[in-house]
């Protein structure tokens, strides 16, 4: 049996820089479009796709300084949803200890970010995180 | 690659109006916050941010808007957002933000409410 392919495929290296997140929202936004998505659905790929990025450029404390990202349309006869993957080689976290950020505790406290993994469950359909010692990766996806 | 912010500040009497223009990063926000303490310091208590020009936002820049938040309660101003993307606002009631900062959808009826 053949596993089935996606219908259209794109992947990118991306050196942990300034703007790099950039350049994986066009990735993202060009294919959410040539998908069919709306553009608002569009610009919440591209966001979610951002914060993905951020994080493993904050976060990640990888050596090799570099994020690979996979993006996959998949679907039938037509597209779908689109599935991306961001991945980096850093040192991993528990998603489970990862407290969940509240604005009443941010507005008065001294530590006012870590809000990247909310914003990305908030904009995609799913989200899964599989993290360990040979790094993190980010599986996100969201339908036409 | 970079979409570096850029900002124009207008006057009025009794709130001042930030208009940005480009990718809200951690620079961007930085460059806000400098503004609005500017404006602060100037006597300005009410700061209406309009992102007309601001497609794209990451959550660092987003956390020094929040420091702006905090300041603002600090002093009892006001903040106030408007022209959002449907977007950045979605993520902006998200995080809650609006619990502390109000968001209209255009500049006047923002002005409206916020200036008393």
């Amino acid at each position: 049996m053949t596993a089935k392919a996606p219908l259209r495929e794109v992947k990118l290296v991306l050196p942990m820089a300034p703007d790099m997140e950039l350049v994986a929202s066009q990735a993202a936004s060009a294919l959410a479009a040539w998908m069919g998505m709306s553009a608002d659905r569009v610009d919440e790929v591209r966001m979610a796709v951002v914060e993905a990025c951020i994080n493993a450029f904050e976060h990640s404390h990888a050596d090799e300084r570099r994020v690979d990202i996979a993006f996959a349309v998949w679907g039938e006869a037509a597209p779908e949803r689109l599935e991306i993957q961001v991945h980096d080689n850093g040192v991993g976290f528990s998603p489970s200890e990862v407290e969940e950020p509240r604005i009443e505790h941010k507005i008065r406290g001294d530590r006012k970010r870590g809000w990247g993994l909310k914003i990305i469950q908030g904009l995609m359909d799913e989200v899964r995180i599989t993290s360990g010692s040979r790094g993190t990766t980010v599986v996100m996806s969201k339908s036409r | 690659m970079t979409e570096s912010l850029k900002l124009t500040i207008d006057r009025r009497d009794g709130v001042a109006v930030i208009y940005t223009d480009g990718y809200i990063n951690n620079q961007g926000g930085e460059e806000i916050a400098r503004a609005a303490y500017t404006l602060l310091d100037e006597g300005y208590r009410c700061l209406l941010l309009n992102l007309t020009g601001t497609k794209i936002i990451n959550s660092i820049g987003i956390s020094i808007l929040i420091e702006i938040i905090e300041k603002m309660l600090e002093i009892e101003g006001k903040l106030a957002f408007c022209a959002l993307t449907p977007t950045i606002e979605k993520t902006f009631h998200i995080m809650g933000l609006a619990q502390y900062a109000s968001i209209y959808h255009d500049e006047s009826a923002a002005v409206a409410e916020i200036v008393v």
